[in-house]
């Protein structure tokens, strides 16, 4: 199916909108405005973008700890995950769930997860629930190499293959877990070479390629509403930036990886000049146009960042709600 | 007209009956639950009854049988996981822990995370050191959860129909030792509320509040007791999350004495807690130390006189109560 110029264009918006979010949010981490940690996925915008804009509105979303891209790409608003990262009450989980559990279920994300390969057999389950209520949905599953060493990995893509579910699941092979380059964590670093024990299909795409993501997606995305079951698409990457901003933050916290390798996949292979410079090829952008969205992007983060860190703190009784659905289950306590 | 006598285990299986007819977002999914009707027989015919779209035979898979059934809860659903044995629930405990417990709050309030997970639990058949635990302490241990064990037939379909109902997680436990117990349960529909205890006994001059198989045993003993003039009240915390603190504050403040009695390790088991609870809220109607009945902190072993001798039994109640009456 062929992208028109339009779609091409908000992709490449929603790459920068991802970018800004980013780059801004890690100036606030500089400020000291981010309580615990970030994770930002600097040169991972093609992943997020390319799959998201494969799948419908009414498609689920699952994801990791490092998804403001995803759940951006996704079309939650840029503000409300803002100032949930600033833990701000007017954030999505009211400034408790920081920026590990960000969610949107108007918009059909169903949650990031702080636990590495948390949400692959979660993602299973809703793919099984979609299955039984009919409803024609998808659940795309995010998740990194790193997960893929979990258990749940093995457990959840052969129970999602048996069943047939339509999720799809989609690592970002960003080639590191923290400090371990992937080389060395993995005996076979071509992970969709698992899908065969799987009896799914595995495809190895080039993540910092925006289309090469959408296509896999969108074929992945298709099987599974036909009714034939999950496939692994892996989207090779590069983590432009260390672990965690806490991390990058700590002397000599990103210093295991070689000299040089850094500097090189931001030279050559950074997702965003890679499409504009196609967008360009295509006769889609110029200069000017490209200023524009550029500009227009940065405002979007300038208003979102005015409304996030204008907002109030949330309220100490917010400590006890949300624990369980019913209010009285767990109460103030008499003597702390 | 006499009351139906039914065994526990078909309890069981007539409140997953009755609720996947009532209601057609459950559904149940876990190890040999399906086509074998369970390996302590207690979802048995259900399969047959309803199809394998909705009793959902897994391969062992712990980590995925939570995740998933997690995952359609959060998509509408409302699944019944069983899990064979309490002890193997540590393989699944950051599904449960992490995630089961934690999904309603980290995603703002928003979906109902109505779930159950059941397991057989506590020891007493000779099945050792991996299959013979009580971890209700664990899991009375997180918020988020809510934790409930049944020791007679009519509690078990009446608190599993409320915990399917429930739009909350709910850890369900099975004594293994008490699927053959046969007792009293009616063929019309009724509930037992989560969150409330029962004063199974009455009594004036000792409180043993028990849960699981040291219930029965618990009434046995009082049964003792009684004939030699000591009435012990019995109550059954048969919800541990929520603690129905105040119908056993109500009965220390008529008894003066409490006497708790589980089988779950004795360092920092649920009885440590209601302990320290009753000592905070009715200190000054204690007339003696609170006593505890529990397994001392051993593995457990397959041998049935080392098995017996470790677990706690009737005449450990027994002694508890009369060393503080």
């Amino acid at each position: 199916m062929q992208l028109t110029k339009q779609e091409l264009l908000s992709m490449y918006r929603r790459m920068l909108t991802i970018r800004n979010f980013e780059e801004g949010l890690t100036a606030f981490s500089a400020q000291g405005l981010v309580p615990g940690t970030g994770h930002v996925s600097i040169g991972e915008e093609a992943v997020a973008v390319g799959a998201c804009t494969a799948l419908a509105e009414k498609d689920y979303v699952i994801s990791t700890h490092r998804a403001h891209g995803h759940v951006l790409a996704k079309g939650a608003e840029v503000k409300i995950i803002l100032a949930e990262v600033l833990a701000k009450a007017t954030g999505c989980t009211g400034g408790k769930g920081g920026s590990m559990h960000l969610s949107d279920f108007d918009r059909n994300i169903l949650g990031t997860n702080g636990i590495v390969g948390g949400g692959i057999t979660i993602a299973g389950g809703v793919g099984m629930a979609i299955k039984m209520r009919q409803t024609g949905q998808v659940c795309l599953c995010f998740f990194g190499d790193g997960a893929a060493n979990r258990g749940t990995f093995h457990e959840g893509l052969n129970l999602a293959a048996v069943w047939k579910v339509p999720t799809v699941y989609v690592c970002t092979n960003n080639q590191y877990g923290m400090s371990m380059p992937q080389c060395r964590a993995c005996a076979n670093v071509d992970i969709s070479a698992r899908a065969v024990s799987y009896d799914m299909p595995g495809y190895r795409v080039d993540g910092t390629d925006v289309i090469a993501v959408y296509e896999a997606v969108k074929g992945a995305a298709e099987r599974a509403r036909r009714g034939e079951g999950p496939s692994l698409v892996e989207a090779v990457a590069y983590r432009l930036r260390g672990h965690s901003m806490r991390m990058d933050q700590i002397p000599g916290g990103n210093a295991y990886r070689p000299e040089g390798e850094v500097d090189e996949w931001a030279a050559t292979r950074d997702p965003i000049p890679i499409f504009k410079n196609k967008l360009k090829e295509l006769g889609y952008l110029d200069d000017n146009a490209a200023a524009q969205i550029e500009a227009e992007c940065k405002k979007e983060f300038e208003q979102a960042s005015e409304f996030a860190l204008n907002s109030p703190e949330p309220k100490l009784e917010s400590a006890f709600e949300w624990i369980y659905t019913q209010e009285g289950v767990v109460q103030w306590p008499s003597v702390r | 007209m006499a009351q139906r006598q039914i065994s526990f285990r078909e309890a069981i299986s007539e409140a997953i009956r009755e609720e996947m007819a009532r209601d057609e977002r459950v559904f149940l999914m876990g190890e040999d639950v399906g086509v074998l009707g369970g390996a302590f027989a207690s979802t048995k015919g259900i399969y047959q009854q309803f199809g394998e779209e909705r009793v959902k035979d897994t391969p062992i898979s712990e980590t995925a049988i939570i995740g998933f059934a997690l995952g359609a809860a959060m998509a509408g659903m409302r699944p019944i996981a069983e899990i064979m044995r309490v002890d193997w629930m540590t393989i699944c405990m950051d599904e449960i822990v992490n995630q089961t417990a934690k999904m309603h709050y980290m995603t703002g309030g928003r979906p109902e995370v109505a779930m159950v997970i059941r397991a057989s639990s506590e020891g007493g058949i000779g099945l050792g050191a991996q299959h013979s635990q009580s971890f209700e302490t664990w899991f009375v241990h997180v918020p988020g959860l809510k934790v409930v064990i049944p020791s007679t037939p009519y509690d078990a379909k009446g608190l599993l129909k409320a915990a399917i109902r429930d739009p909350d997680p709910v850890i369900f436990l099975e004594s293994g030792i008490l699927y053959g117990v046969s007792g009293p349960v009616p063929a019309e529909d009724y509930i037992v509320p989560l969150g409330k205890a029962d004063v199974k006994r009455e009594g004036k001059d000792v409180t043993v509040v028990a849960w699981g198989t040291l219930l029965p045993k618990t009434l046995n003993a009082a049964q003792t007791l009684a004939g030699e003039g000591i009435e012990a009240e019995v109550i059954d915390s048969r919800s541990l999350r929520p603690l129905d603190i105040d119908t056993i504050l109500a009965s220390v403040r008529k008894t003066g004495k409490l006497v708790v009695a589980h089988e779950a390790m004795k360092t920092c088991g649920v009885g440590a807690e209601i302990a320290a609870l009753v000592q905070e809220k009715a200190f000054d109607h204690l007339d003696a130390p609170i006593q505890r009945v529990a397994t001392p902190d051993v593995i457990i072993p397959v041998n049935r006189t080392l098995e017996r001798f470790v677990l706690p039994q009737e005449d450990n109640v027994i002694a508890a109560v009369k060393s503080i009456v």
